[in-house]
């Protein structure tokens, strides 16, 4: 299968931006410098280009209850206009895919997906229709910007007459961005303020450039995925396919938060038994206690002799450390617990601190 | 990409830099790597007195993205390590030839000093790799 290209890989590459293949999409991994667009999104404002994510829609008459049946966080609780962190579940609990859903209205609902799940995940939607539903997969006709940080909204409002200060985080509104139709949602992985524009894939250059003028004053820079997930990370937010996957539960990735038992969903019988029964292995943040970079895949290594698995790590440039998150026996997995990670053969010490690890100021 | 290589110096296919006076040698990474790597957040050296053996990894460095082992492409002794770096690892980003140098080895064996690249086998073998 060939790789993938966004509408601004034009643009990426005029930038500088050193281009990588992640989830079948050729991405820029950073521009000039990680940890400068990472201190940008922290400081100022960032754009990002995060049109390798997909879209899919779901239409009609039973879509709000077509929507509930297939996601473990409640949509009955969304209003118009009101998006949620949620997720696909496998009848074992298990992480299909986390996911972003936006209620339009009680007909019509339209769901952010990862990239490399995008195939897979449409296609087990439409395995699980129920009812009078209509299901699309719309990644193809948009593209998404996010511009992410303290001065994100000053960059956005000056391309839209739409009053941005009304939308509240997690809640989004059809409107125009630089002339160009599109979706603008408060919504984003940084842990910053800032907003995610859906827009058609082929407004997707002028947008960006637009994007780019209005942040000059603000001291914009472009941002690739390097810094995506140095920010993320900072925030605890799992990556899918490292920290979440099909052999995780919500309960063992700490996201708990987003089942609501109230209604039927595909997963829900065996995470009630597993919320009974409690978890046995549960996902923490850490800290190096001794010097080095805990990687993803690393393994971990207590003082009884079980073991755990670093699912991500790296440096994080806001604290100026190596943090982490790792899966660790239940009775382990509490903040103050040290550990050793195998760094390359060499085993660091590691201890489990409370997340978010940075607080947005 | 825009890549200085001294004249000067002699290379190694895994992208490190040596500098000769005498027994003692100087080693650090290209500018193509640190290019490669990005942003260097946190470089592992030896102790001094360590022996190295040719082709032994002797430290690492680690950008945000991706960490990389360095490898010594001379048998010999670590007289000398810039402990500078500890500190300010981007130092190897913005002087990778200079104030960006990891260690000083005493070599055992100065024939092996032959098999090293001149700047131009460098130059043409990064060219060849990259596939421009």
């Amino acid at each position: 299968m060939s790789v993938k290209k966004t509408p601004l890989n034009r643009i990426h590459r005029e930038m500088g931006g050193r281009m990588v293949e992640f989830a079948g999409w050729e991405m820029p991994v950073q521009y000039k410098s990680a940890v400068e667009e990472h201190h940008a999104v922290r400081k100022a404002v960032g754009v990002f280009d995060v049109s390798h994510m997909g879209q899919l829609e779901i239409v009609g008459p039973d879509a709000e209850q077509m929507v509930r049946s297939v996601t473990c966080n409640d949509v009955g609780r969304l209003q118009d206009g009101q998006a949620q962190y949620s997720a696909f579940l496998t009848p074992a609990g298990t992480f299909v895919d986390d996911i972003v859903v936006y209620r339009f209205n009680a007909e019509r609902f339209f769901i952010c997906v990862n990239a490399g799940t995008t195939q897979k995940d449409f296609d087990w939607v439409v395995q699980n229709q129920a009812g009078n539903v209509e299901i699309s997969n719309l990644s193809d006709q948009y593209a998404q910007i996010a511009v992410q940080g303290p001065l994100a909204e000053a960059t956005v409002q000056a391309l839209t007459e739409t009053d941005l200060s009304g939308i509240k985080f997690y809640w989004f509104t059809e409107g125009q961005v630089a002339g160009k139709p599109g979706i603008i949602s408060r919504t984003g992985y940084t842990g910053e303020p800032g907003f995610e524009l859906y827009v058609s894939t082929e407004d997707a250059e002028h947008v960006w450039t637009r994007v780019f003028e209005a942040g000059k004053p603000h001291g914009i820079k472009a941002a690739g995925l390097a810094a995506r997930n140095s920010l993320r990370l900072e925030m605890r937010y799992p990556l899918y396919g490292n920290d979440i996957d099909e052999n995780r539960t919500p309960l063992e990735a700490g996201l708990g938060w987003i089942v609501k038992f109230n209604a039927p969903f595909i997963g829900r019988e065996s995470l009630e038994k597993q919320k009974e029964s409690g978890v046995t292995r549960k996902l923490v943040g850490f800290t190096m206690v001794d010097a080095g970079i805990a990687r993803d895949g690393y393994s971990a290594h207590l003082e009884d002799g079980s073991t755990g698995e670093v699912t991500s790590g790296g440096f994080s440039p806001s604290l100026g450390k190596s943090i982490g998150l790792v899966y660790l026996p239940a009775q382990s997995a509490v903040v103050g617990c040290e550990f050793m990670v195998d760094i390359r053969g060499k085993l660091r010490k590691a201890e489990v601190v409370k997340t978010p690890f940075y607080t947005p100021s | 990409m825009a890549m200085n290589v001294p004249e000067d110096l002699q290379y190694t296919k895994e992208h490190e830099w040596i500098s000769v006076d005498g027994k003692i040698v100087t080693i650090g990474i290209t500018d193509f790597a640190q290019q490669e790597l990005g942003d260097v957040v946190y470089v592992e050296l030896p102790e001094v007195d360590q022996n190295l053996e040719k082709e032994e990894s002797f430290g690492s460095v680690e950008s945000v993205k991706a960490v990389s082992e360095i490898f010594t492409p001379l048998d010999g002794t670590v007289t000398e390590i810039n402990e500078d770096l500890a500190d300010a690892p981007e130092t190897i980003n913005e002087d990778p030839y200079g104030a960006g140098w990891m260690i000083k080895l005493e070599l055992s064996d100065t024939e092996q000093l032959d098999e090293l690249m001149s700047a131009e086998d460098y130059i043409a073998y990064v060219e060849e790799e990259s596939g421009s």
